[in-house]
């Protein structure tokens, strides 16, 4: 059934071009769990393991069979470009490239979508485009890039279905899967993420009530997510796009019983609703005017995009439209409000949905369709747009809001927020690479952070009070500690870290000051913007790093500590609380509940052991091209293999490594630690055991206190949202509504009535039984007992109803003889 | 076979149901089991002819009339008994076809007070009869006559079987709904008359129309009286308020069909009749019904925010719902009616299954006011889940059949057809997605309230069956559909999308 197989003699890749697996397996899963998962041994969490183990393998083998696609689209366009460049990166041939041809065999396939025969052709055209057979002389066109590099075209594996998805008005529309680089990137960091966190949580959320429902949420997230990636056209993508967003709302309800968090729940699916809104609107806005044809087809889009064949108006509202989409899925400011509140969900949610795939779909979103956010917001222009601005003010305000949290997952969904902001403003900046690398690697230092603070919360009885519960963990539980550790240092820019080489090529990619060569222009507020997160992560993760490992463990004196005292204190978390006396029991045979905190099974620290592993391996991802000292081919492989080389993606340059750069947001990094360390040190020398720690220097009154407040409140956007817009409409605007539908619409309708009824008693009593009774007798003998009939059924409305209706019939029939 | 369907299969499918009410008349009332019996093997049987007349249906020709019977009835008036079915109609019949029978199911063992299943389920026949002669009808006349039958036995379904304000509710619906149809007969006779035409036939009317150029201010009156017919069925802002009280005070039983199938006659006449008969006019009002559209949308919204009982809230969201339905039909492009079809059966089956769980929380708790439900997915899990899932496909969640009824509508809006304010099409495709953010707030609010947290006091210790048997029977067909017509829109658009078409051609000037 697949047109992928049409012209498959030399195919690129079994797992490329059958890619509808990838979200196929997690979604059977999903339904084997739904319906058989109960009666399973282990609840269902085996299927979901056994699900997710094949997805990370296929992607693993995608993986391979990607980056021999690329090798061999490369070998095709001439051994001597892709081997021989013994320069540095960025400063070779320019001569090669302006081939007028490269377009193609994107083109083609765009041209007719009307009938049976062109469909076909264009899902050949396309689909084959990943094929040497029938592309063979396509991946020799070279592309040209403004840094002046040229790179051979690297055609995506596109496979459509042949059989229509839907059909209006003679266009047929199609199911396809589209991958490449960037695609296979995410399917290694979903699958492998997912597939921790499945494992992580079988002792995690051991023993709770929804313990199944719990793996089917998270197989069917998966499911989704893999979608998303994968999809090759905007309705698909934005089937997966809501459905992430349902596993989202159902997995931060999880524990429903309490209000608080099924409000997050609610919360966050609202929120993201707004922001549907403008992903709705950009795509349709794209579906007619982008592509010689109306389509969805992502691949189409970008080409037209690229090509400069659309109206640059409809870019810039397109993308504007996409961007509410993005602000609300990857929370960036100002509808980021919901990511925090998510935190109610179970933990290993926070970190597979809340961190590392469901929040970076907005950001996969611009660089997925990139051609038409670097058109339409002209960010080759290098003035401030709309997306770098977003992400800048985005990556300082979540991070300023991380300083005052107390709960440690609160610390670090701000965190998130912040890094989110990063990769916008990265995009916003065309540092494209730079935006997937730091996703990347985000993915595995933030989980592995998140997953840590799970690791925990379940020393600390469940809690996850920074202030009143921990302290000193790093002499209970040494692996948790060492691998928070890690996550730490690669999210503040420690330089051995890949935080610090992603997070450093975002800021390079800004070329702000001009401080970096190559950059698509001088974001310098960028940069500053982004130095200064840069310092203000340091801060909040050694402040939470601290509270939470270093000085004593402060669990010991919170009443907290209480069992029975715990499950009401801390609603709204992880207490597996209301129903959970279940849970509770099943946790306290291997928590030691009221005793001193201890490390975590091994299903709980192997996933933050190969977390931690990444976080510091995936900065040989992306080595700068630079760095002499390291050969050719170990350097930026990740841009190599992932940003995609064809006429589907504009021509971006590249930032180069900038020492000026890196040495800045180090000393940023470290004196803003170090600041912090030397704070802690002092509270802690005054008041070595106190119970809670002070707050940080904001609590002094003055300005300092103004700014607590400010940052308490959430810059007030939570007052704004909840209590003046949604208390607006839900309350006054609402019953507004309903009291003009019930006095003015209905109060015409009744009024009318009885008016009418007035008027029929008058007729028949004056007129008729008076005037007209007489004369008219033996014609009104039929009209009268239908009357007596509706009469005796009902009220005496049906006669005024009956004669307003005839009334109204003369009328209009009179109307009708003198108009026509 | 072929031949019988040929000659005889609408009308076996229109008048089975009849018999089978005549059927049941002569048998005694107190022979319950016989009566349940027989009335859900006429409409079994009914919808085994639908299946045949399904497959044989020419799918590459289904923008023709098929099966199509045309004989002489009433010869005074010139109308004929013109029945035939092609692409448009097909959906929702096949909607009507598998709803009735499951709301006879779902009756099985609690029909409402007074109880009575014998006059309960004659009058479900007669209005099976009216609601599938209505999709069938071809000559205006016959498709009047119908469309006022549907009128009847609702009015007593809702006036006997009803809640406590049934007497209100029941003449206010059977009234507002005649006086509709007072301006719809009008406005058939007045473009029989204009076109000076020989027969109601609405192919030859159309036709008619279009070869004696009829003037556009003719045009716009006549669709004036239709808009007055099928709007106030529909129901169209301002003209809904009838809606909110016949579905709170009708049975669940009444809800459903009222949601599910009535409540499309109105859209249909629209798709069917005066769109394609009078294009200008429905140039002149397209940019009025568009508006009234979207102001329903926003005020239904509003409206279900502010409602206390659960029912009344769903009322409330089919005005909103149906304004989706209206604005793809008024911007009178193919994406923007195929939309409104889809849209139809996708609103036939999701707010028919949130009536049917409604009726089914009401039977357990006796009450659906909001502030007294909670809890609902811990006393009754599976019809917690089910109503969360029927929220979610309410809400027109992508990959469930309420999408496919709303993305197309609002994309359609992008682009209205030629001649259109393309600016103000443009406003209400914007209002029309805020829509879809109110949509989803008050359907999940909706849900938080009744199925998260726990139960209130006074229902805590109260043992609440999930749902039954005939429950499962009724419901999961439809659950199913969602799911299905999800995933694979092309089971309505391929039906559609042909038929569509030539009425989006009929309006190309």
């Amino acid at each position: 059934m697949l047109a992928a197989e049409a012209g498959a003699a030399a195919s690129a890749g079994w797992f490329l071009e059958n890619a509808w697996l990838f979200p196929a397996v997690p979604f059977v899963s999903f339904l084997l769990i739904l319906f058989f998962g109960k009666k399973m041994p282990k609840q269902g969490a085996e299927i979901g393991i056994t699900a997710l183990a094949i997805v990370f393998a296929g992607a693993l083998i995608a993986g391979a069979q990607w980056i021999s696609h690329v090798n061999a689209a490369e070998s095709a366009h001439g051994t001597e470009e892709t081997h021989s460049t013994d320069e540095t990166h960025g400063t070779e041939e320019e001569g090669h490239s302006t081939e007028p041809g490269t377009t193609e065999d994107g083109t083609h396939s765009e041209e007719g979508t009307s009938t049976e025969e062109s469909h076909d052709e264009g899902a050949l055209a396309v689909s084959g485009g990943g094929r040497s057979v029938v592309l063979g002389p396509s991946l020799a066109l070279p592309m040209a890039e403004e840094g002046g590099e040229a790179h051979a075209s690297v055609p995506p594996v596109i496979s459509e279905w042949k059989s229509d998805w839907w059909t209006v008005g003679g266009i047929d529309f199609q199911v396809g899967t589209f991958v490449d680089g960037q695609a296979v990137m995410m399917l290694f960091v979903v699958g492998l993420i997912s597939l921790l966190v499945h494992i992580y949580s079988t002792d995690y959320v051991h023993g709770d009530i929804r313990y199944t429902h719990f793996f089917a949420f998270l197989s069917l997230f998966t499911a989704s997510m893999l979608l998303l990636v994968l999809a090759n056209n905007l309705v698909m993508f934005i089937t997966a796009w809501e459905l992430v967003g349902v596993c989202s709302f159902a997995l931060i309800g999880h524990w429903w019983e309490e209000q608080n968090n099924s409000n997050a729940a609610l919360k966050a699916f609202l929120t993201n609703r707004v922001g549907d809104m403008g992903l709705l609107i950009g795509m349709i806005t794209l579906f007619f005017t982008a592509g010689q044809g109306r389509t969805f087809n992502i691949y189409e889009i970008n080409v037209a995009a690229a090509s400069g064949t659309v109206s640059d108006t409809a870019l810039t509202v397109a993308a504007l439209c996409l961007l509410a989409a993005v602000m609300s899925k990857s929370g960036q400011f100002f509808l980021h409000t919901w990511l925090p509140d998510a935190m109610a969900g179970p933990t290993p949610v926070s970190a597979l949905i809340h961190a590392a795939t469901m929040v970076v779909a907005g950001v996969y979103m611009i660089a997925r369709m990139y051609p038409v956010f670097f058109e339409g917001m002209s960010i080759a222009g290098g003035s401030i747009n709309a997306v770098a601005l977003i992400g800048a003010i985005t990556t300082m305000v979540g991070g300023s809001l991380a300083f005052v949290q107390r709960d440690i997952k609160k610390v670090l969904a701000y965190s998130t927020v912040s890094q989110l902001g990063y990769m916008v403003m990265a995009l916003g900046v065309g540092a494209w690479t730079a935006a997937m690398f730091h996703l990347m690697t985000h993915a595995f230092f933030k989980a592995c952070l998140f997953l840590g603070s799970g690791s925990v919360s379940h020393a600390c009885n469940h809690s996850f009070d920074m202030k009143t519960d921990m302290g000193g963990l790093r002499k209970y539980m040494p692996k948790t500690h060492a691998t928070f550790l890690v996550g730490t240092l690669a999210l503040a820019g420690f330089p051995l870290m890949s935080g610090f080489w992603s997070k450093d090529e975002i800021l390079a990619g800004t070329g702000g000051f001009g401080l970096s060569e190559g950059a698509n222009g001088r974001y310098s507020l960028m940069l500053v913007m982004g130095l200064i997160t840069g310092g203000m992560t340091a801060a909040y993760m050694t402040r939470c790093y601290w509270l939470t490992f270093m000085g004593e463990w402060r669990g010991a004196n919170s009443p907290n500590a209480h069992h029975g005292a715990h499950a009401a204190a801390h609603d709204d978390h992880d207490a597996h609380a209301p129903a959970g006396h279940d849970a509770h029991d099943a946790h306290d045979a291997h928590d030691a509940h009221g005793g001193l905190p201890h490390e975590s099974g091994p299903r709980i620290t192997t996933p933050l052991l190969i977390l931690a592993v990444l976080a510091f391996v995936a900065m040989f991802a992306n080595i700068p091209g630079q760095f002499g000292f390291v050969p050719e081919g170990w350097r930026l492989r990740f841009e190599h293999y992932i940003e995609p080389k064809g006429e589907y993606f504009p021509a971006i340059s590249h930032a180069e490594f900038s020492p000026v750069i890196a040495i800045l947001s180090l000393i940023a990094a470290a004196v803003a630690s170090g600041l912090a360390v030397a704070y802690y040190r002092k509270v802690e020398a005054q008041d070595p055991m106190g119970t809670e720690l002070v707050d940080g220097p904001t609590s002094k009154a003055g300005l300092p206190k103004v700014a607590y407040n400010v940052l308490a409140n959430k810059f007030y956007l939570d007052w704004l949202y909840t209590d003046v817009i949604v208390g607006f409409v839900k309350g006054p605007l609402a019953r507004a509504a309903n009291w003009f539908n019930q006095n003015v619409l209905d109060g015409i309708v009744n009024g009318t009535a009885t008016v009418s009824k007035r008027i029929a008693g008058f007729t028949y009593t004056v007129l008729d039984q008076q005037v007209v009774d007489g004369v008219v007798r033996g014609s009104g003998i039929g009209a009268s007992e239908t009357g007596g009939l509706l009469r005796r059924m009902q009220n005496g409305r049906v006669q005024g109803y009956a004669a307003l209706m005839f009334a109204a019939a003369a009328v209009l029939a009179g109307v009708f003889v003198l108009a026509i | 076979m072929k031949d019988f369907l040929n000659d005889w299969g609408l009308t076996t499918m229109v008048f089975l149901p009849l018999v089978g009410a005549v059927v049941m008349m002569l048998i005694p009332k107190a022979e319950e089991e016989l009566h349940k019996f027989i009335a859900l093997l006429t409409t079994l049987v009914v919808g085994v002819v639908g299946v045949f007349l399904t497959a044989n249906f020419d799918w590459d020709r289904s923008k023709d009339l098929q099966f199509v019977v045309d004989k002489g009835w009433i010869d005074v008036i010139h109308s004929r008994y013109t029945v035939g079915v092609d692409g448009i109609a097909m959906p929702l019949i096949l909607l009507t076809l598998l709803v009735v029978p499951l709301i006879i199911i779902y009756s099985w063992n609690h029909f409402p007070e007074p109880h009575n299943p014998k006059a309960f389920l004659i009058l479900m026949l007669v209005l099976d009869t009216g609601m599938i002669g209505s999709f069938v009808a071809q000559d205006l006349i016959l498709f009047f006559v119908f469309f006022e039958v549907v009128l009847l036995p609702m009015y007593f379904m809702i006036g006997v079987w009803g809640g406590e304000q049934r007497q209100y509710a029941s003449i206010k619906f059977f009234l507002y709904t005649l006086f509709g149809s007072a301006f719809m007969i009008v406005a058939f006779l007045a473009l029989f008359f204009v076109t000076g035409a020989e027969t109601f036939n609405m192919v030859d009317l159309a036709r008619l129309v279009r070869e004696n150029d009829v003037a556009r201010n003719t045009q716009i009156l006549i669709f004036g009286g239709m808009f007055m017919g099928f709007g106030i069925k529909v129901p169209m802002f301002p003209f809904h308020t009838w809606l909110p009280d016949a579905h709170t005070q009708a049975p669940t039983q009444g809800s459903v069909i009222l949601a599910a199938v009535l409540l499309k006659l109105g859209t249909y006449g629209f798709v069917r009749i005066a769109l394609p008969m009078l294009p200008e006019g429905a140039m002149w009002w397209a940019p009025i019904i568009g508006g009234l559209a979207c102001i329903g949308i926003i005020y239904g919204a509003l409206g279900c925010l502010a409602q206390t009982d659960m029912k009344r809230l769903i009322a409330f969201s089919s005005v909103a719902h149906m304004g989706y339905v209206m604005l793809g039909i008024a911007t009178l492009t193919d994406f923007g009616i195929n939309a409104a079809i889809f849209g139809m059966v996708a609103h036939g089956l999701i707010t028919g299954m949130l009536f049917f769980i409604a009726g089914s929380v009401k039977e357990r708790f006796h009450t659906l006011e909001i502030a007294r439900l909670g809890g609902l997915l811990k006393q009754a899990p599976y019809m917690g889940w089910m109503l969360g899932f029927t929220s979610m496909a309410s809400l027109g969640l992508p990959g469930l059949a309420g999408f496919w009824g709303e993305f197309p509508a609002i994309l359609s809006a992008y682009n209205p057809a030629e001649g259109l304010n393309v600016g103000l099409f443009r406003f209400y495709m914007f209002i029309a997605a805020l829509g879809t953010v109110l949509a989803a707030a008050y359907l999940l609010w909706l849900f938080q309230r009744t199925a998260f947290g726990t139960p209130k006091e006074e229902f805590a210790h109260e043992h609440v069956h999930d749902a039954h048997l005939t429950e499962w029977i009724a419901w999961l067909p439809m659950l199913v559909l969602i799911v299905v017509l999800g995933f694979l829109p092309v089971l309505i658009f391929g039906m559609t999308s042909d038929a569509v078409q030539v009425v989006a051609q009929a309006l190309g000037r």
